[in-house]
């Protein structure tokens, strides 16, 4: 069974390079996920505090900054890779690898992001916002005091989703050359058809969006009262 | 205290003006519990929410304390806001925090930083709505009760010159409104604050309102001291609440009156000295009339004992006239029934 396995299954697979490019993922993910949590939380804020009706309502303000989150959400993320290559060898010096590859991640993922935490941020009680203006709350304390505890538990499953997002973004960015498990799958399972390393970073990803999604779920639940 | 001239409030909706309030002029004393009833879409959450505020009148002057205080800038509206405390229908606590958080939160909203004197004013706080016990709970594990005392308990936190109660009793049920509306009478008592509630319960401006203002379609119709306002009525919407509060409307009130004359009905109302004397039976005996009880109620408002009976008088037409100057004479407010 072994020697079969040894033999036939697994022949011909690279572990270092499955290593090297899983590592990789992860730098990708971390990177851009925190970029895109720094970027996107107080673009969400923004969207939610600027819509009609709300603590800072600015109607032309909204409809600027919903315009281009929502352009960014409808470029597919292939489209975008290519698209900024420009941009990404401004930023970082090159559009290859890990490096290559976070500021793509970051712009598909921000406005993404920004959305879902607007999103959780009408789900708080618009009554708890009215109490903290009767109490006489600045748009600071209120954010900070009361919309940021209230809203965290959905910030968190915004954060989880996101990343999850973020984990098949690194798979595309391997068609531009980005590096990591999706690199890998393309460059061995579909262009030299070695089917076996393919499934290998499959099985490897899906552990990953696992991992994240049990996390997720786990501070959430920690973060609800 | 507190005086609303002429405000007028709209809102636009689909680009139509919808008027929530018309010319409304009220005048809120120091010290008392003023109550304002009206049916839900009358404009008293309007209102209630001009003393803070948190709604801009369309025309109108408000002044708080003997200070305008629609020409606050942003810095002097969030201190005099320190200085108003509100409570809500829906309690509208934080759930991410605890008992102890949340009441603290006004307190570090108005800028202290010394957790030791934080702390120490929500001990004091809590153990004054009686809830010293939960403090490290959090919102979803009170009861309704619970959870607007600490409603009450944050509202105080800045020592408030004003509370402003929003529907504050609405969602809970009759026993635990009697408790809360007990507790905001001993704070109106115990810290001379004055208290301005909006309600759509007869019973709540009942217990503990000293003037009442009647509101409809965005006009005060009727205002006055609560006994006066509810034993009197002139408006019909005042008549309204006054027979929703005797589960009664008018047609029953007429329908149990049924093969009685119309023009013996009287409405008699007893407080002070006809409470304590036995006047309704002695005039009965000695001016030799008898007394249909149609409808009746005895109670308190607020503190001061008091009843009304609706009631047909049958006798002789000098035996009634002589009846009914007695009962005058004797303190009972004779009118025609409603």
């Amino acid at each position: 069974m072994n020697e079969f396995l040894q033999n036939f299954v697994l022949v011909g697979i690279d572990w270092i390079d499955i290593a090297w490019a899983s590592i990789d993922t992860l730098l990708m993910l971390g990177g851009a996920l925190s970029m895109t949590i720094i970027l996107g939380l107080p673009l969400g804020f923004a969207l939610f505090l600027t819509a009609p009706k709300q603590v800072l309502a600015a109607p032309k303000s909204y409809s600027v900054i919903s315009f281009f989150v929502n352009i960014l959400r409808s470029l597919p993320f292939v489209i975008l890779l290519i698209a900024m290559i420009p941009v990404t060898v401004f930023l970082t010096g090159t559009s290859l690898g890990v490096a290559g590859a976070i500021p793509p991640l970051v712009v598909g993922g921000t406005p993404f992001f920004a959305r879902l935490v607007e999103t959780s941020l009408r789900e708080v009680d618009g009554g708890i916002i009215e109490a903290s203006l009767a109490m006489g709350a600045s748009v600071r304390q209120i954010v900070l005091g009361a919309l940021l505890p209230e809203a965290l538990p959905g910030i968190i499953a915004a954060a989880t989703v996101t990343a999850i997002a973020l984990v098949s973004y690194t798979a595309l960015s391997g068609v531009v050359g980005g590096g990591g498990l999706g690199d890998l799958a393309i460059r061995y399972g579909y262009q030299r058809f070695q089917l076996n390393v393919m499934f290998v970073t499959i099985i490897l990803l899906l552990i990953m969006v696992q991992l994240i999604q049990s996390i997720g779920n786990r501070m959430v639940i920690h973060f609800s009262r | 205290m507190i005086h609303l001239a002429n405000i007028h409030k709209s809102y636009t909706v689909h680009k139509k003006l919808i008027p929530a309030l018309q010319g409304v002029d009220l005048s809120i004393v120091q010290g008392e519990i003023f109550g304002v009833i009206g049916h839900s879409g009358a404009g008293k959450s309007t209102l209630i929410r001009l003393i803070n505020l948190l709604e801009r009148p369309t025309e109108g002057t408000i002044q708080v304390g003997g200070e305008d205080i629609l020409k606050f800038d942003e810095k002097a509206l969030r201190n005099f806001r320190r200085k108003v405390g509100m409570i809500f229908q829906h309690f509208n606590l934080l759930n991410s925090k605890t008992i102890a958080a949340n009441v603290a939160f006004p307190i570090r909203i108005a800028g202290e930083k010394d957790e030791k004197k934080i702390d120490a004013r929500v001990d004091e706080l809590l153990s004054l709505v009686g809830l010293s016990l939960h403090k490290l709970k959090y919102p979803r594990q009170l009861s309704g009760g619970e959870k607007q005392r600490v409603g009450i308990a944050r509202a105080l936190a800045n020592g408030p010159h004003i509370l402003l109660c929003d529907e504050a009793t609405s969602a809970l049920d009759p026993q635990t409104t009697r408790s809360i509306l007990q507790l905001l009478r001993e704070i109106n008592e115990k810290l001379r604050l004055t208290i301005v509630l909006i309600t759509h319960e007869m019973d709540v401006i009942r217990t503990i309102c000293d003037r009442v203002a009647v509101i409809d379609s965005g006009k005060i119709v009727e205002s006055g001291q609560v006994a006066q306002v509810f034993l009197h009525p002139k408006h019909p919407t005042t008549r309204n609440f006054v027979m929703e509060s005797e589960n009664m409307s008018a047609d029953e009130l007429h329908g149990q009156a049924e093969g009685v004359e119309p023009a013996t009905i009287r409405r008699l109302t007893f407080m002070d000295a006809a409470m304590t004397q036995p006047v309704f039976t002695t005039i009965a005996r000695e001016c030799a009339v008898d007394f249909l009880i149609i409808n009746g109620r005895f109670g308190k408002i607020k503190s001061i004992p008091c009843g009304q009976l609706t009631v047909s008088v049958q006798g002789t037409a000098d035996n009634t006239r002589n009846a009914l100057h007695r009962l005058a004479e004797a303190g009972v407010v004779v009118e025609e029934s409603f």
